[in-house]
C-alpha cells in the first residue's frame, strides 16, 4: 500500500487482536465441525494463505494433532469475473494438500470479505478440483457491501464501512507487521479490498 | 492496443520470466482431475498453418482448449490457399469470422510480422514458426525446461538462467529454433555457444549475442545443456557437408560424447529427431534427453502465452517493436 493511504489510515485491529481473533475462529471451527478430523484449510493468496497457516497451527494445538491439519492455497485469478477489465495478471500458487478435498470439509480463508466476487471465483475453482463434503468461509474482516448472495461462516471482525473507505490487512509474513488499517480512498488508487 | 508475440527478441527479461512463472503454475493443471480453466471462454483462437507441423499445432490446440477458447484449425492443404488465395485474403476471412488470436506458421520468414502490422486483423498474432526466422514459443519452452532442470532446488520460479552455459549444435543456418533460443537465452542471462560446420552457420551471426565454435568436443565438457538441432534436409538445396556419416561423427551426439558432459547436464532436442544423424538412439532414449518433456512443457508455455496475450483487456507481455516501427 502506498504512503498516502497509510498516513491517513486508522488502525482497527493490532497484532494481539488478530491473534485473539484467530484463536476464537479456530475454536469455532472445532466446535462446528465436532473436532477437526476432515477439515482442509485453503487460503486465498496472498494474505489468506498466511491466515490459513496460522489457523492450522491453532487447530493443531486445540485438537492436539501436530502437523495433521491439511493446509493449502487456492489461486482464483483464472476464475475472476473482472479479468477482461484489466491487463492479464500474474498467477499465484495453488497448492492442494496431497489427500485432496473430496469428501472433506473445506474452509476457505481470506483476509477481507467485500463484494463476495472473490469467493464466488473460489467456489468455481473448487468445483474443478474436487467435491468437498461442505465448504465454509473464514475471513479476518467483513466490511460489507456484498454484490452476491455470499456470507462468511467465521468472521474475525465485522467492520461497517462506506465505499469511500479502504480496508487494508497487513500480516507479518508479507508486510512486516500485523494490523488492519481503515483508510480513505484518496487520490491514489487503492485496491479497495 | 493488441500486442503480439512475433519474436523472442521482443521479450524483456521480466516478460520472459513472467511467461515462465505463469507456465510453471499452469503446468500443475496436468495433475488435476479437470484439466481445464474457464479463462478464455468465448474467445476464438485460429491455428493458421501454412507449413506441416504436428507437435506445435497440437500443442497450441491443447493449450487453447485447456483455457476454454474455441479453436479453429486451418491448414493450407485442402483450403483455398491451394487455389491461390493470398495471405491478405485469408487474413480478412479470419477477421470476418472474429478471430481473437491467430497462431501462424508460415514457410516465409516475416509472414507473422506482416500479419501483425498490416491492419488486416485486430486480433493478437502469435508466431508459431516462420521460415528460417523465429519460433518464439519453442525458445520459451526450451528455457522453461532448462530452468526446471538447472535451477537447483525447485522449479526456479522468479529466476532467469544467469550464468548457465548452453550449447546449440547443428543446422543453425536453417533453424528458427536456434535464432529464437539465442535471443531469449541471452535475455535470460545464459551464455550461448553455437556449434556447427562453417557451411551451416548463418551470414551475420557475428551480431548475435553468442559464441561460435566449429568443434563440438571442445565445448561439450563445460556445458549445462546441449541442444541438438535437426538437420533440415527439406530446406537444403545444396551440399552443406560431404556425407551424413561425416556429419554424424563430427557434430552428432552419441553415448561417448554424452559421457563427457558434466553430470547434471541435459540433452535437448526440439523434435522431430533424425535418429542416427544428429543424435543416436542411445542418447535419444537415455533419461538425460528431455525431448518428450519438452513437448509436455510446450502446452504449459503456450497456455501461458495465450493467457497473457488474451486473458486481460490488454497484453501483459511483449511491448513489441513491430508496432513502434509502423
Amino acid at each position: 500500500m502506498d504512503a498516502h493511504t497509510s498516513d491517513a489510515a486508522r488502525s482497527v485491529l493490532e497484532a494481539p487482536d488478530i491473534a485473539r481473533v484467530l484463536t476464537r475462529i479456530a475454536h469455532e471451527i472445532v466446535e462446528r465441525a465436532k473436532g477437526a478430523d476432515d477439515v482442509v484449510l485453503l487460503g486465498i493468496p496472498t494474505r489468506g494463505v498466511f491466515l490459513a497457516r496460522r489457523l492450522a497451527a491453532r487447530l493443531e494445538e486445540i485438537t492436539d494433532k501436530p502437523g495433521r491439519i491439511p493446509v493449502g492455497s487456492l489461486d482464483i485469478t483464472m476464475y475472476r469475473d473482472d479479468l477482461r477489465l484489466r491487463p492479464a495478471r500474474a498467477l499465484a500458487r495453488t497448492e492442494i494438500p496431497d489427500d485432496g478435498i473430496d469428501g472433506r470439509l473445506v474452509v476457505l480463508v481470506d483476509d477481507v470479505l467485500f463484494s463476495g466476487r472473490t469467493i464466488r471465483a473460489a467456489l468455481d475453482a473448487l468445483g474443478d478440483i474436487g467435491r468437498p463434503r461442505a465448504v465454509q468461509l473464514a475471513v479476518l474482516v467483513d466490511r460489507g457491501h456484498r454484490e452476491l448472495p455470499i456470507r462468511a461462516d467465521y468472521v474475525g471482525k465485522n467492520l461497517p464501512t462506506s465505499l469511500r473507505e479502504t480496508v487494508k490487512v497487513q500480516l507479518t509474513e508479507e508486510d512486516g507487521r500485523d494490523s488492519v488499517l481503515l483508510g480513505l480512498r484518496g487520490t491514489t488508487p487503492a485496491d479497495g479490498k | 492496443m493488441k500486442r503480439h508475440l512475433i519474436s523472442a527478441a521482443d521479450l524483456s527479461r521480466d516478460d520472459a520470466v513472467l511467461i515462465l512463472d505463469t507456465a510453471e503454475e499452469l503446468a500443475r493443471l496436468a495433475d488435476r482431475p479437470i484439466k481445464k480453466l474457464p479463462t478464455l471462454r468465448g474467445r476464438t483462437v485460429v491455428n493458421l498453418f501454412f507449413e506441416d507441423s504436428t507437435r506445435t499445432r497440437i500443442s497450441f490446440e491443447a493449450a487453447a482448449k485447456r483455457l476454454s477458447a474455441d479453436v479453429i484449425n486451418f491448414s493450407a492443404k485442402g483450403s483455398s490457399v491451394s487455389k491461390g488465395e493470398s495471405l491478405k485474403d485469408t487474413a480478412l476471412t479470419l477477421e470476418a469470422m472474429g478471430a481473437d488470436a491467430v497462431v501462424i506458421r508460415h514457410h516465409a520468414s516475416g509472414a507473422p510480422h506482416r500479419l501483425a502490422t498490416s491492419g488486416w486483423i485486430n486480433g493478437a498474432v502469435v508466431n508459431a514458426g516462420d521460415g528460417t526466422h523465429e519460433h518464439p514459443t519453442q525458445a520459451l519452452l526450451d528455457a522453461f525446461t532448462m530452468r526446471r532442470h538447472l535451477s537447483g532446488e525447485g522449479p526456479g520460479v522468479g529466476q532467469d538462467l544467469a550464468g548457465r552455459r548452453i550449447t546449440i549444435v547443428g543446422d543453425v543456418l536453417h533453424s528458427r529454433v536456434a535464432r529464437s533460443n539465442v535471443h531469449l537465452l541471452a535475455t535470460l542471462g545464459a551464455e550461448v555457444t553455437l556449434v556447427a560446420p562453417p557451411t551451416l552457420v548463418p551470414f551475420g551471426v557475428e551480431s548475435w549475442p553468442c559464441e561460435i565454435s566449429y568443434d563440438l568436443d571442445a565445448v561439450i565438457g563445460k556445458t549445462d545443456a546441449v541442444m541438438m538441432l535437426r538437420v533440415q534436409r527439406e530446406r537444403m538445396n545444396a551440399a552443406f557437408f560431404p556425407t551424413e556419416r561425416e556429419y554424424a561423427r563430427r557434430y552428432g551426439l552419441d553415448g561417448d560424447r554424452m559421457a563427457r558432459m558434466p553430470e547434471h547436464a541435459i540433452v535437448m532436442h526440439p523434435g522431430p529427431m533424425n535418429r542416427g544423424m544428429e543424435i543416436t538412439a542411445e542418447v535419444a532414449d537415455s533419461d538425460r534427453c528431455t525431448a518428450v518433456e519438452q513437448v509436455a512443457n510446450g502446452v504449459s508455455i503456450r497456455m501461458a502465452v495465450l493467457y497473457l496475450l488474451l486473458g486481460g483487456n490488454e497484453s501483459a507481455v511483449a511491448a513489441d517493436r513491430t508496432e513502434e516501427s509502423k
